[in-house]
């Protein structure tokens, strides 16, 4: 039971760590850490003074580290930090300008990712680079094929397999397709892919964003075999709880530069934390108390099912009021984006129903006929969807309105009072530069946001709901869009915000329900302890239903 | 994000480039001559004066634009919309048909309302060759490009069977409709002489130019001024925004590959009303594909595809004058070039931009 | 029309179908690599036609073949470097091979023979010729068996080859390291690239091969099914080849199945021709239709739904 809390809390509560060495302590105690078995002197890998320019991004300053052999090494940034460059280099995926890369004292040129796996060096991206149509085998044995045909390697990989399964936890059907396992077999065959290749040194890229509990469980059981076989392992992450419970050492990247390295036993996660964000800037969003009103949307049993028929949304209830803010936790993938997709009208419900001012909703299935009804729609992935790259700020401004008749009678649409209405809009909410003519690519991940939000809040809506409004966005941003959403609050309108922040979730919501795999888990108030919302997006804890 | 794709300024994307590529596929062009043992330098020689030396000349190259245009047209609103129409050829043949009926049928009639109505009916057999595709891309996910080519072949098929069977007079030795003795579209040349007594030369130049003007600008205006427009342009550019915006891509493609037929249908117009004043076999004669080379060279802006228009009228009637003077280079060296084009112009039209990045981007810092 | 054609009309399908084979195993390879090629068409077209030159001049297919291989190649080679190297819109670059090579057969067939864009008429000694298998004049007559032996014997060696190419392909594809490599890249190339594999020449590899095949096509078309080139003689093969690719769901053998009925169909059209229905005699025009009206039957998926290489017609860029 402890080790399902430990990594479901993990994903949600990256920043805050009052309580988190206790559950260091309960990993402890597992056997889950522990000292490093080798006492090898000689280091693994070295990295020497690399450095990394993408155009204008500095992605990697002078990195300098060294990583044990026999150990498990964590490094932890936050986004953007460059700790997925500063690994793309170690694996040939990039070439550092400047600096050298040393494998057990020597020297390597690491040209290409060949190269890297010549030298025992294996990673597990972040996305995984697999073929979903493959079998296991035969994603195993790409690239390691040993000659012209394949048979022989296939009967190899399979021995190898059953071997690999028995010394480290890793069991998968290595004929079984593997765009039809789930996310942690997958997983599992990116690691098997890299050990039947002879890694001697294996990196993992926020290994954990995509499991569910269990599945990063098991991880870091497997995880701490290997190093008790004396594989090295690479952990990068953003999350400070995975650093306490399993590495040995950890490094810490700010803006491109490692900042600090410690033994993970003498070090604390407040210790941590600071070297990571420097001096935290804390949010904070003032508030009254909230003046709910008559019931704006209603959620009844709502079910949605994906083209293989899982239930992504699984039976979910709830309702929204006016004049308040209702937050959804959860960790990403627990069905948060399905859902909003049902209410927006993108997605068809499979069963239940979506009431929105009394009347149902969710039969439209129409995102244009649900606004109509005056709902309006932050979406989660501002790029893809919010707006259109190639059009100019004024006309993803009117995205989804384009067919108010105050644009333009009937066919129509009056491009003087498009421009007009976007730099009136833009004006507001302090887009920069606010010049409705410019393409929305140019514009700053904030300032694109902002594009949006103007766009859906100033159409005036009932229930406006919002999906990682400050994904990807600068604190200055954050700010301004924090308050406008309080303010369409204050204002008497309903929002319905959807977010993987915990922290924002908990400035902003009046009520916070927590999703886990597509089920509502429990409802809090604001001041709720984070420790008990952590419980109910681990999918641990339950309120009765 | 890479070099490669940096933003230069607007006029190298919208001028330079397509230039260069131009005058790259030219070259090309010019090679091609040379190995078939002509002087490259002669034959463009031949084909300016053939074609802008004379008013004769000008008066086959607005002919030949007019075509174009409306091909031209065609490919750009799919274009828009993120589609291939390969099949303007076709579209424009099958138009044929409407437009000859209406003119053969009605020839009792006025020309105020047998031209409209021909106009019409010509765009609205043009545009259901293509809302088919469309229909079908669109609910069956079939292959836009290779369907447009089938109705392109089902097209030449039909076409001959009902010049032979229905249009063709019993009797007649050639295989087209009789003379429309009622209503037509008149050249220039006839007005000239009929209004204004003045003799132009001999040339198919006719007033169905006005109506590729106004089709280049109701394009326009469709594409940047209506919210159909908007719309075609937001599931061609963005297909998931699109239906976040509640625009339903399976109902804008079929009515953005219609409107784009039934452009390709008007040059039926031109080419039955405007000039044979018949129905002959074939006459599309490869505009349809010409349209796909000043799309992409015209950017798929009504003004750029006017200007392409012009420039392909050029090589077209340059061309036939060079195959006069030098017999070695056959007619079909414009489908060359139309090739060297598509190919500069279409695929490898980033292929200058690294260096045009160099030249406009002195190295950072 | 009577059952005793069927011999003779079956013959004439594995003919027609040969091109079409061909082209389909082109595209096969071509897309299962993640390269989309509209431009087997005119892949098949120029081979057609510098085959056809190459033996009328040289006096030998043989030396055609071998011309038609480079020039298909070559084009091939304008293709992956637009695709692969340029990432152009593969689309546009298939139209416009497909338009390169209808004008230029046109242009230097007129230059170099003055026959209008022809190519003169080739002697036995210039084409792939029929081979008779041995023993197969001795079934003639025989029931059945001298049916059997009027469609299988009596082909060119280009025939022959082409139905050996079929298993051959299904065979790479599924047992070789080429095989899984190549597709592996049309479904995810990242993975392959971090596997060390370079996705560029796996493409290269895969867009060499569609050229080979499509030169075999063209060449066939020209010095066999025909003799000699005429413009545009390829006529829409390479469409219906995709279209039968994608009925196939870019699988070998059901690729064969697909083209042999593509092949029947017109195989059975040239029998149709001036057949009555009652008193109402089909028209020719109708009977040239059919297999462009199959095509467009088959692509609407009214007989199945196909899933095409996930990569295919995506340029590969290394993100970060």
């Amino acid at each position: 039971m402890a080790g399902l809390v430990r990594s479901g809390i993990s994903l949600a509560i990256e920043r805050m760590g009052k309580w988190l060495p206790a559950f260091a302590g309960m990993t402890e105690k597992m056997g889950g850490a522990g000292n490093p078995k080798s006492s090898n002197t000689v280091p693994a890998i070295e990295l020497v003074g690399i450095d990394k320019r993408f155009g204008s991004v500095h992605a990697n300053k002078n990195v300098t580290l060294s990583i044990a052999q026999g150990s498990i090494h964590g490094i932890i940034g936050e986004n953007g930090a460059g700790k997925s460059t500063l690994m793309s280099i170690l694996f040939g995926f990039y070439h550092a300008d400047k600096g050298e890369i040393r494998i057990k004292d020597k020297p390597v040129r690491i040209k290409s990712s060949s190269d890297a796996i010549a030298h025992g060096i294996g990673m597990v991206h972040q996305h995984f680079m697999l073929v979903d149509p493959f079998t296991v085998l035969e994603n195993v044995v790409l690239g390691a094929e040993g000659g012209a045909l394949i048979g022989p390697a296939l009967a190899k990989a399979r021995a190898e397999l059953t071997r690999l399964a028995h010394d480290y936890e890793l069991d998968v059907d290595p004929d079984a397709v593997v765009g039809t396992l789930p996310v942690g077999l997958q997983q599992r065959v990116e690691i098997l892919k890299a050990l039947f290749k002879g890694a001697e040194t294996l990196i993992l890229d926020e290994p954990t964003g995509v499991l569910t509990p269990d599945e990063a469980d098991h991880l870091f059981r497997i995880l701490g075999t290997l190093r008790d076989q004396g594989k090295t392992v690479i952990l990068i992450t953003h999350k400070l709880r995975e650093i306490m419970a399993i590495t040995d050492r950890v490094s810490v990247m700010r803006r491109g530069e490692v900042v600090a390295n410690f033994a993970t036993k003498s070090t604390s996660v407040e210790e941590l934390a600071e070297a990571m964000v420097g001096r935290r800037v804390l949010l904070r969003v003032e508030k009254a108390k909230a003046t709910p009103g008559e019931t704006v949307l209603e959620v009844r049993n709502l079910t949605w099912k994906d083209g293989k028929g899982v239930a992504r949304v699984d039976n979910v209830s709830f309702s929204v009021r006016k004049g308040e803010i209702v937050g959804i936790a959860g960790v990403s993938g627990n069905g948060q984006s399905e859902l909003l997709d049902v209410i927006a009208g993108i997605a068809r419900p499979t069963s239940g129903q979506v009431i929105f001012e009394g009347k149902d909703i969710g039969v439209l299935g129409d995102p244009a006929h649900v606004r109509a009804e005056g709902l309006a729609h932050v979406p989660e992935d501002r790029q893809h969807r919010g707006l259109i790259a190639d059009f100019d700020a004024s006309e993803s401004e009117i995205l989804g309105w384009h067919r108010d008749e105050s644009l333009g009678k009937g066919f129509r649409l009056d491009r003087a009072r498009v421009i007009a209405r976007a730099r009136a809009e833009m004006e507001e909410f302090d887009v920069r530069p606010p010049d409705p003519l410019l393409k929305s690519a140019k514009f700053s991940g904030g300032n694109q946001q902002k594009i949006i939000l103007a766009r859906e809040i100033k159409r005036d809506p009932d229930l406006l709901i919002v999906g990682q409004p400050t994904r990807g966005v600068d604190i200055g941003a954050i700010e301004f869009i924090h308050k406008r959403l309080i303010l369409l609050r204050d204002q008497g309108k309903a929002v319905l915000l959807v977010s993987v922040e915990l922290d924002e979730i908990r400035s902003l919501s009046d009520r916070i329900l927590v999703m886990f795999a597509g089920r509502i888990m429990g409802e809090r108030g604001p001041g709720a302890d984070e420790r008990e919302i952590g419980l109910l997006m681990a999918g641990v804890a339950r309120d009765a239903a | 994000m890479t070099g490669a794709r940096g933003e230069l300024p607007a006029w190298v994307d919208v001028g330079l480039i397509p230039l260069l590529n131009l005058i790259v596929a030219l070259v090309v062009a010019g090679l091609v001559v040379v190995i078939i043992g002509e002087n490259p330098f002669e034959a463009m020689w031949i084909m300016l004066q053939g074609a802008v030396g004379s008013l004769k000349g000008w008066g086959y190259l607005l002919y030949y634009a007019t075509n174009f245009v409306f091909t031209g047209l065609a490919v750009a609103v799919a274009f828009h919309a993120g589609l291939f129409n390969s099949g303007g050829e076709g579209q424009a043949y099958v138009a044929g048909a409407g437009a000859a009926t209406v003119g053969l049928g009605l020839e009792f009639l006025p020309w105020p309302i047998v031209i409209p109505l021909a106009i019409v009916v010509a765009a609205a057999i043009g545009a259901f060759w293509a809302w088919v595709p469309g229909l079908l891309q669109a609910k069956r996910g079939s292959h836009i490009v290779i369907t447009t080519i089938m109705f392109n072949y089902i097209g030449i098929s039909l076409m001959q069977y009902l010049i032979n069977y229905w249009f063709r007079p019993v009797g007649k030795m050639a295989v087209e409709s009789r003379e429309i003795t009622g209503a037509y579209i008149m050249s220039f040349r006839e007005v000239a002489r009929a209004f204004f007594d003045i003799r132009l030369p001999s040339a198919p130049l006719n007033f169905t130019v006005f109506l590729a003007i106004a089709a280049a600008a109701g394009v326009w205006y469709l594409l940047w001024r209506t919210k159909l427009g908007y719309e075609i342009r937001a599931v061609g550019s963005n297909t998931e925004a699109a239906i976040y915006a509640g625009i339903k891509p399976d109902r804008i493609i079929p009515i953005a590959m219609a409107i784009s037929g039934g452009l390709a249908g008007l040059m039926a117009v031109n080419e039955v009303l405007g000039v044979q004043h018949r129905l002959v076999l074939e006459y599309v004669g490869g505009a349809g594909f010409v349209g796909i080379a000043v799309a992409l060279l015209g950017r798929s802006h009504p003004v750029g595809i006017v200007l392409a228009s012009m420039l392909f009228g050029l090589l077209y009637q340059g061309g036939s004058e060079l195959s006069f003077a030098k017999p070695g280079i056959n007619r079909d060296m414009i489908v060359v070039i139309q090739g060297l084009v598509i190919l500069f112009m279409g695929a490898l039209e980033y292929a200058f931009r690294p260096w045009l990045a160099a030249i406009f981007f002195k190295p950072e810092d | 029309m009577d059952l005793s054609l069927l011999p003779e009309i079956l013959a004439s399908t594995i003919r027609l179908s040969v091109p079409l084979i061909l082209a389909c195993l082109a595209g096969l390879w071509s897309e299962r690599s993640g390269i989309v090629d509209i431009g087997l068409e005119g892949k098949m077209l120029a081979a057609a036609f510098i085959a056809a030159s190459a033996s009328a001049v040289y006096g030998s297919a043989w030396i055609g073949l071998a011309c038609a291989l480079l020039v298909s190649v070559g084009l091939a080679l304008v293709h992956g470097y637009a695709s692969i190297n340029q990432r152009g819109n593969q689309v546009v670059s298939g139209v416009a091979i497909n338009m390169l090579a209808s004008g230029l057969a046109v242009v230097l067939g007129n230059t170099w023979f003055k026959e209008g864009g022809r190519t003169p008429a080739l002697s036995e000694a210039m084409r792939f010729m029929p081979i008779e298998l041995p023993g197969a004049s001795l079934l003639k007559g025989v029931p059945l068996l001298g049916g059997i032996a009027t469609i299988v014997s009596g082909h060119s060696l280009l025939t022959y080859l082409t139905f050996v190419l079929v298993p051959l392909t299904a065979w790479a594809l599924s047992r070789t390291r080429f095989g899984l490599r190549l597709r592996a890249v049309g479904e995810n190339p990242h993975a392959v690239d971090t596997a060390g594999i370079s996705v560029a020449r796996l493409r290269y590899q895969a867009v060499i091969i569609a050229g080979v095949l499509c030169g075999i096509a063209g060449t066939f078309i020209s010095t066999s099914l025909s003799a000699g080139f005429v413009r545009d003689m390829s006529a829409g093969r390479g469409f219906m080849a995709l279209a039968a690719l994608i009925f196939a769901n870019w699988r070998a053998w059901p690729a064969l199945a697909a083209c042999l009925l593509f092949g029947f169909l017109q195989a059975g059209g040239n029998y149709l021709q001036g057949v009555h229905i009652g008193e109402f005699e089909i028209p020719v025009q109708f009977i040239n239709m059919l297999p462009y009206v199959m095509t467009v039957v088959l692509l609407a998926g009214f007989i199945g739904k196909s899933i095409p290489p996930r990569a295919s017609g995506i340029p590969y860029i290394k993100d970060r």
